[in-house]
C-alpha cells in the first residue's frame, strides 16, 4: 500500500501529462504492477459504432496500445510487434488475447478510420476512439500521457506515450512493452503467462 | 517492377557508381512504410554519406503533398516527433541514418497509399549538393527496416537501392 501510494504521489491522478516515465521507470525496478493502479474502466467506440468497455474483454488477456493513425513511426510497429506476438502463439492460444489499439487523437481518428487502419495488420486488433472525453478517462486510467504539439502549417502532432500494456483475464497489469522492445520479448511473456 | 528486375537495376546502378562517387552525396537502402487504409501520413527512410559537409534541408515526393524532415525521440516511454526546420547535418564523410526510431522523412498528405513491394520516386535536395532523386521501396507496414526478410529485393545490403547524386 506503501508503493501504490508512492506511485500515486508521483503521478496524481486527472493530471494528463505528469510522465508515464515515473511509472515504468518505478515498475522496472519495483515489480509488482498489481498495485500500480494502472488499467480501469473505459467506455469506447467501435468501428461499427457499438460501444465497447473493458468489461467485454474480462476473461480474455489484453495487449492494450494507445496511439494514432498519423504515427509514422511508433505506433505501427508497436501494432505490429503485438500482431505477431500473439501470430506466432498459434489460433487456440491467439484467440485468448486480445488486441486493443485506442487512439489519444479522437478530433482526427474516427471509430470508422481507426478500425480501417488496424486492418493492414496480421491480427485481428480491436480499435477504439471515442468523444474526448472518454478518450482522456480511459488515457487517464492506464496514465497515459498524450498532448498536442502545435505545427506551423496550423495543424497539430501528439507527443504519446507509448507503451503496450499487457493485462490479465481480469484486467490487471501483469507486463509493459514499448514499441522498441524485441518483438520475440512479447512473445515469450505472452507463453510463460498463458503456459503455452 | 519484379523484385529481381529492380535488384539487377541496383546492381548495374551499384557497378557504375565508383566513377560518380566523388564528391558526391550517396543513398543507401531508402526504404518506406507501407501505409494502412485511410493513414495520411508515413516515414520513409534512407542512409546519407556526404564526402563533404553539408545538410538535407528538404524533399519532395509525387505521392504525398509535403515532406518534412522530422525527428522522434523517446523521453522514457514517452514518445515525441519533431520536425527539424533545420534540416540533417550531414557530416562530412559520415553516414548519417534515417532509420526508425529516430529520424525520419515524413510523407504528409499522401495522395495514394504506400503498397509493400512497390517504389516511389523521392527527391532529395541539400544546402550545398544538387538535389538528387532517388527510387524508395516500399516495406510491410511493421518493417524494422531492409534488413527485414520479409523485403525482397534488398538481399544484398548496402547495394540494392544504392543510388549518387549526379
Amino acid at each position: 500500500m506503501i508503493n501504490r501510494r508512492m506511485l500515486l504521489g508521483l503521478v496524481p491522478a486527472g493530471v494528463l501529462g505528469v510522465g508515464l516515465a515515473g511509472t515504468a521507470g518505478w515498475m522496472a525496478t519495483h515489480g509488482d504492477p498489481a498495485s500500480t493502479g494502472i488499467g480501469g474502466p473505459f467506455r469506447l467506440t467501435a468501428g461499427d459504432g457499438r460501444t465497447v468497455t473493458d468489461a467485454d474483454f474480462r476473461g480474455r488477456w489484453m495487449l492494450v496500445y494507445f496511439g494514432y493513425t498519423r504515427c509514422p513511426d511508433a505506433c505501427p510497429t508497436a501494432l505490429q510487434d503485438m500482431a505477431n506476438a500473439v501470430d506466432a502463439l498459434g489460433p487456440d492460444a491467439a484467440r485468448r488475447v486480445a488486441l486493443l489499439f485506442i487512439t489519444i487523437d479522437p478530433e482526427r481518428d474516427t471509430p470508422a478510420l481507426v478500425q480501417d487502419y488496424v486492418s493492414a495488420f496480421n491480427a485481428p486488433i480491436t480499435a477504439l476512439s471515442g468523444t474526448p472525453e472518454q478518450i482522456a478517462a480511459a488515457a487517464r486510467a492506464y496514465r497515459v500521457y498524450y498532448a498536442k504539439h502545435p505545427r506551423d502549417d496550423g495543424g497539430y502532432d501528439m507527443d504519446h506515450s507509448s507503451i503496450i500494456y499487457l493485462m490479465d483475464p481480469r484486467g490487471v497489469l501483469v507486463g509493459n512493452f514499448t514499441h522498441e522492445t524485441p518483438p520475440d520479448a512479447i512473445t515469450t511473456k505472452l507463453r510463460a503467462v498463458l503456459a503455452v | 517492377m519484379s523484385a529481381h528486375l529492380f535488384t539487377r537495376i541496383a546492381l548495374l546502378a551499384c557497378l557504375a557508381a565508383p566513377a560518380l562517387a566523388q564528391n558526391s552525396i550517396t543513398a543507401d537502402q531508402p526504404w518506406a512504410r507501407a501505409t494502412a487504409p485511410r493513414q495520411s501520413v508515413g516515414g520513409a527512410y534512407v542512409a546519407l554519406t556526404s564526402p563533404a559537409a553539408d545538410r538535407l534541408v528538404g524533399a519532395s515526393t509525387p505521392v504525398a503533398g509535403r515532406v518534412e524532415v522530422h525527428n522522434m525521440t523517446m523521453d522514457s516511454t514517452v514518445m515525441r516527433m519533431r520536425e527539424q526546420a533545420a534540416g540533417l547535418p550531414l557530416p562530412a564523410g559520415q553516414t548519417v541514418a534515417l532509420t526508425p526510431g529516430g529520424h525520419h522523412l515524413m510523407l504528409m498528405d499522401l495522395k495514394q497509399p504506400l503498397v509493400t513491394g512497390q517504389t516511389f520516386p523521392l527527391q532529395l535536395r541539400f544546402q550545398h549538393a544538387a538535389p538528387m532523386e532517388i527510387m524508395v521501396q516500399v516495406a510491410p507496414v511493421g518493417s524494422r527496416g531492409p534488413a527485414s526478410a520479409a523485403m525482397p529485393g534488398t538481399t544484398m545490403p548496402g547495394m540494392a537501392g544504392h543510388e549518387h547524386a549526379k
